[in-house]
Parts: structure tokens; sequence; C-alpha cells
């Protein structure tokens, strides 16, 4: 398995007493799977990708990715295991304001100082449509280009996986099918992709649906779904 | 890319936080710069006042002794020794002394190891009636200078009265249209004007001077004098008469010392006064400038740490505001693989280039400000050893105030900052 989380708990410090966020929940996502997180608010789908991501730390169970828990990592090498291993795409698309759109998707490359990140950074540019943006500022840019943006910055360092936070969120139709498909590509291509979302279409595209219900595993479709081509 | 690309691209992006970070370091800088340029420019001037008010000093000075040879030369001498039997009333009286001493006093004085007195002149002189035209004058017999075997040869003040010669004070010549080259007789002698006097208005104007021993002849005084004239003697204040009295005294035991010139003496006295005065002046002005050195210091060391601290709160106000409006930044750059130590970077560079500008601009404005308020100086106050200073100081000022809340910025928890969207 790419992504396994075993019997993840992690509960936040409220004011009155502990609130549990994820209680027990085990997921794996193995390599060109795209599974789906779904559930209400709050029933803790962001806190579980967090984990997923290395970025949240579980009070309980274990996390691996490709056979590494990157909790067990120093906060450098954690930082640098995520920066090559994961791809995050977020609602709020998280670009750096001050960077044009070419120096956004390359940000990734700060951390790997790869001499090929500029290439192929020039190359997602164009495979996201955004050849006649490189030089404009987030401020500058549709909503849809700034997701494809993040999306592009995600894909630059290659990573095995990617984890997504209702990244069509705040999409329109058109623009929401781009992203799920380069999501979808993505996992074709052998990566594997966890999304968040409380999108239908979105859990349409997805080969397995996991379902949260008050940080407890509610339901968890069977084996990867055959076809896409439907969607 | 680098992060350096990031620091320079988000300055560009938020310019007015950088401009305003960058004035606040500006100031300190400026403050710094202002008061040791000021400072400086005070010790200069301070020394250039010194240096003038010893240059004035020591021309009065020069003025001093310039005036008193004028006047010792002028009124003739300083000091006259005479018998010790010389009524000095009557010798006041008549302006010429009556009684007289051997001419052998005068080669004991110069063979003396007296070193106060100079130039001295043996004189024989009395009031006669001038036959030849019914006049009275006064006939003075000089032979110039005598040397002082334990000194060095000194150009004679006055010169010796050749033989058949005669000098003629104004009173004398002027009624007889005499002028040098004419050929008198006084009391059966004939003599030659050698020169004529302008008029003096004192006894000068009816003396009439031959030589030493031709007067003694015509006054029938052979190896007499009555008065020894020691003229130019170190005798500027009355207590130096009284050392030169002492003086005489043990190597001329029949003598009276009288004092001459009173004139000279209270010019001289004059003349120390307002030598004196440069040297108090000088004082005064080292005591100004040190003053003014000292106010210009108390003065930095209150403005200067005031400046300090105010930019290092302005500067820290900053780097808060900048470090929350950069937080959903910083969240996603630590999500992607920033370690810490790299958010750090991101904000240190930039504290860092906020404190080379400020430095920068700041040592310029504060130079500008110092030399303007400092008025002209003969010097450039450019110091460089400031300027890196300025271009040290001002970076770690920055970098110090941008410490804390960069190390904040940096401890934040990504997922916290991912989860508050």
């Amino acid at each position: 398995m790419l992504i396994s989380l075993d019997h993840i708990t992690k509960s936040y410090t409220g004011d009155v007493e502990d609130v549990v966020a994820v209680a027990d929940v085990s997921v794996s996502v193995d390599s060109g799977e795209f599974v789906a997180v779904v559930g209400p608010s709050g029933c803790g789908k962001t806190t579980l990708l967090l984990v997923a991501g290395g970025l949240l730390s579980p009070d309980s169970g274990e996390v691996t990715l490709d056979g590494t828990d990157p909790y067990s990592l120093s906060q450098e090498k954690r930082a640098r295991f995520r920066a090559e291993r994961i791809g995050f795409v977020f609602q709020q698309f998280h670009l750096v304001p001050y960077l044009n759109v070419l120096d956004n998707v390359l940000a990734p490359a700060l951390v790997t100082g790869d001499p090929e990140a500029g290439k192929r950074a020039e190359e997602l540019v164009q495979r996201f449509g955004l050849g006649d943006r490189v030089g404009h500022r987030p401020g500058q840019l549709s909503t849809g280009e700034r997701q494809r943006v993040a999306l592009a910055r995600a894909l630059l360092n290659e990573p095995q996986v990617i984890l997504a936070d209702e990244p069509t969120g705040n999409l329109d139709g058109e623009n929401s099918d781009e992203v799920l498909k380069a999501l979808q590509a993505f996992a074709d291509q052998g990566g594997a992709v966890l999304l968040v979302t409380h999108d239908p279409d979105a859990v349409a595209f997805a080969g397995r649906k996991v379902v949260l219900a008050g940080g407890r595993l509610a339901e968890m479709s069977p084996a990867p779904t055959p076809d896409h081509d439907a969607f | 890319m680098k992060i350096s690309r990031l620091v320079v691209q988000e300055i560009a992006h938020r310019f007015l936080n950088f401009v305003l970070a960058v004035v606040g370091v500006s100031i300190a800088v400026a403050c710094l710069v202002a008061s040791v340029t000021m400072i400086d420019a005070g010790e200069i001037q301070s020394k250039e006042l010194v240096v003038k008010r010893q240059q004035e000093v020591k021309d009065a000075g020069k003025k001093l002794n310039d005036e008193m040879r004028k006047i010792t030369k002028g009124l003739g001498f300083n000091i006259v020794v005479l018998s010790e039997d010389e009524d000095i009333a009557a010798f006041h009286a008549e302006g010429t002394p009556t009684r007289t001493m051997p001419q052998e006093y005068v080669t004991r004085l110069a063979n003396s190891p007296i070193v106060v007195i100079n130039h001295l002149l043996p004189i024989v002189t009395k009031k006669i009636e001038w036959a030849e035209e019914k006049q009275k004058i006064v006939l003075t017999g000089t032979r110039g200078e005598v040397p002082q075997a334990h000194r060095d040869p000194k150009k004679p003040l006055l010169k010796l009265v050749p033989e058949g010669k005669v000098v003629l004070g104004f009173r004398l010549h002027e009624p007889r249209k005499l002028k040098p080259g004419s050929k008198i007789v006084i009391n059966g002698r004939e003599l030659e004007v050698a020169k004529c006097h302008a008029e003096r208005g004192t006894v000068d104007d009816v003396t009439a001077w031959v030589n030493l021993e031709e007067a003694q002849q015509m006054l029938g005084m052979q190896n007499l004098v009555n008065a020894i004239l020691a003229l130019e003697c170190n005798c500027a204040t009355a207590d130096r008469l009284a050392e030169i009295r002492g003086e005489i005294a043990k190597v001329l035991p029949g003598t009276q010392v009288l004092e001459r010139g009173r004139k000279a003496l209270a010019r001289a006295e004059a003349r120390n006064k307002a030598k004196k005065t440069a040297e108090a002046s000088l004082v005064a002005a080292e005591e100004s400038g040190q003053q003014m050195i000292n106010s210009r210091k108390a003065q930095a060391n209150v403005l200067v740490p005031l400046a300090v601290v105010g930019s290092f709160a302005w500067i820290v106000l900053l780097a808060v505001g900048n470090a929350r409006q950069r937080r959903n930044e910083i969240g996603i750059l630590r999500a992607i693989g920033l370690g810490s130590r790299d958010v750090l970077v991101l904000f240190l560079g930039k504290a860092l280039l906020v404190g080379l500008a400020g430095g920068a601009i700041g040592y310029a404005a504060g130079y500008l400000i110092g030399t303007g308020f400092s008025g002209p100086i003969g010097q450039s106050l450019f110091d460089v050893d400031w300027l890196l200073i300025a271009l040290l100081l001002a970076p770690a000022l920055s970098a110090a105030a941008t410490w804390l809340p960069a190390l904040v910025a940096a401890s934040q928890d990504p997922a916290v900052i991912l989860q508050e969207q």
C-alpha cells in the first residue's frame, strides 16, 4: 500500500473536554487508486488528510507512506519527505501571493533544489493551459486558473501521493472537471490520490469512497471501480 | 528557484512594509551618525579655535616683545645707575644728575656676570650755558654701548657720537637752521653737526650729544660719569626691577638704581595683560569647545538610545504585522516542505536587506544632517569606519528586531493554519 492509515485516532484539546476528530480510522490507498473521503462537516476528513500528509501527528495509530512512517522522521526530514513524496491541493489554493504563476509552480523546488524543476514547471504550466499566464500573480487569475496553478505545483516534484482537500469547492463545473480529470490522470499513471470532498461529482470520479461520520469510519466502498469513463 | 528570490519578490510585493522598516532603521542610524558627525565636527572646530587662539597668544607675545623693544629704544633706557650721593629729588627736579661716579664703574658692571641688564651706556651730562648762543642746554657725552664680557656682541642700541661731531635736539638746530655738516661752536669747541633729531617734546629737544671724552673735557669731568644707562633690561615687571637693583647693588655698592621709562613698563604691563587675556581666551576657547562637545555627547547619549529603541520597536511591530500577513503563505510553504529554518531565512533575509538599505540611507542622511548643523569645517567629516559600522549595525539591529516574530512564524504549525481555512 502506498498510503496506509492504521487505526488512527486524533483528538484536539477543547475548552471543556478533548474533542475526538478521528477515532480508530483505518484507510489504505494503493498506487493507481483514487479514493474519496466524504462525510459531513466536522467529521474529521481534513484531520485525516493532514495526518496522512505528515502534517498532524496522530494520538495513536500508524501512518506509512510507501513504507515510511513520516512521524518517525525529524521535523526537517519529514518536511523534505513531504516535498519529495506528497503533493497538496487545497480548496483555498494557498498560492504565494507575490509569486507569479511559474514561480508558484516552482515553489516546491525550493526544498529539493532539483535542476530539472524549471523545465518541468514550464511543461506543467503549458499542460494546465496557463502558458499565457506565466507572469501573472494569483490575484490576477481566475479561481479555476488558481486551482490549476495549485495542481501544477502539487505535481512539480513528481510525488507518489496527492492529498486534496476540497479542491473543487470553489470551482464551477467545468473547472472542477478539469481538476478531477487531472487527479484521475495522476492516479492512472500510478500515483495515489486521497481526496476529501463534499462534491458528489468528485466522489463519482473516485474509484473508492470512504465515509466518515463523527470521526469514525462509517462506510468504505469495496475494491476499485473498474470504469470511470461513464463520468 | 531559491529562497533569495522569494525574499526579493516579497519585498517588491509589500514594498510599503519594506519602506517603513527602512525608514525606521534609517532614523536610528541617522541619529547615531549625525551625533557622531557633530561630535567629530565639534572636536575639529574646537581644535581649530584653540589653534587660532594659540596663534593669537603667540602673536600677542611677539607683539609684546616688539613693542618692548621699540618702547625701550624710543625712550632711551630702562634703568639708570646713579651715584649713591645723588639727590634724587634734585635729579627729578633738574632732569639731569649732578653727582659723578668713576668711569671704571662701567667696566666693572660690564664685566660682572649680571644677566638681567643689557646695553650699558655710560653718560656724562650737565646743564650748561651755551655761551656763543646764550642759551641753556644739556650737554651729554656718550660713548655708545660698552660690550659686556659674558655676552655675545649685540647690535648696539645707540651709536657712538664720533669725536668732533655733535647730535642736536630739535630746539637747538631748528631755530638756527642747522643741518648735518653744519659747523657750530659750543663754549669754544668747534663741532660738526652729525645729526638733527626731530621734535620729541622732552628735554632731548635742548640736548646736544657729543663724544664722552669730549664732553668730559668740556665739562671738566675727566674719567667720570654721572649716569650709567642700562637699556632693554629684563624688567617687564616690578619684581624684576627689584631683582635688577639687588644684582647691581652687589657689583656697585656705592650706587643707586632708578627706574626710567615708566611708560614703557606701563605699556609692557598692558601688553602682558593683553597676552594674559589672549591666554585666558585660549583657555576659554578650550573650555568652550569641550563644553560644546560634552553637550553634543550628552544629547547623543539620550537621542541615540531613544532612536535605536524606537527603531527596534518599530521594526518589531512591522515584523509582527508582516508575519501575521504571511501566515497562510508560511502554512503552505511549510506544507510543501520548507523547514522552519527556511522560514527564518525568509524573514531574516528581508531584515538584513532592510538593515543594509536603512544603514546606507541612514548614514547618508546622518552625515548630511551632522555636517549641516556643524557649520563650515575645513576638512571632510566622512569616516569610512562609521559607514562600515552603520552597514553592520543596522542589519544586526533589524535582524535582532525581526528575530522573535520570525521565530514565531517559523514555529507555526502548518496543520493548524491549513485547518483554519
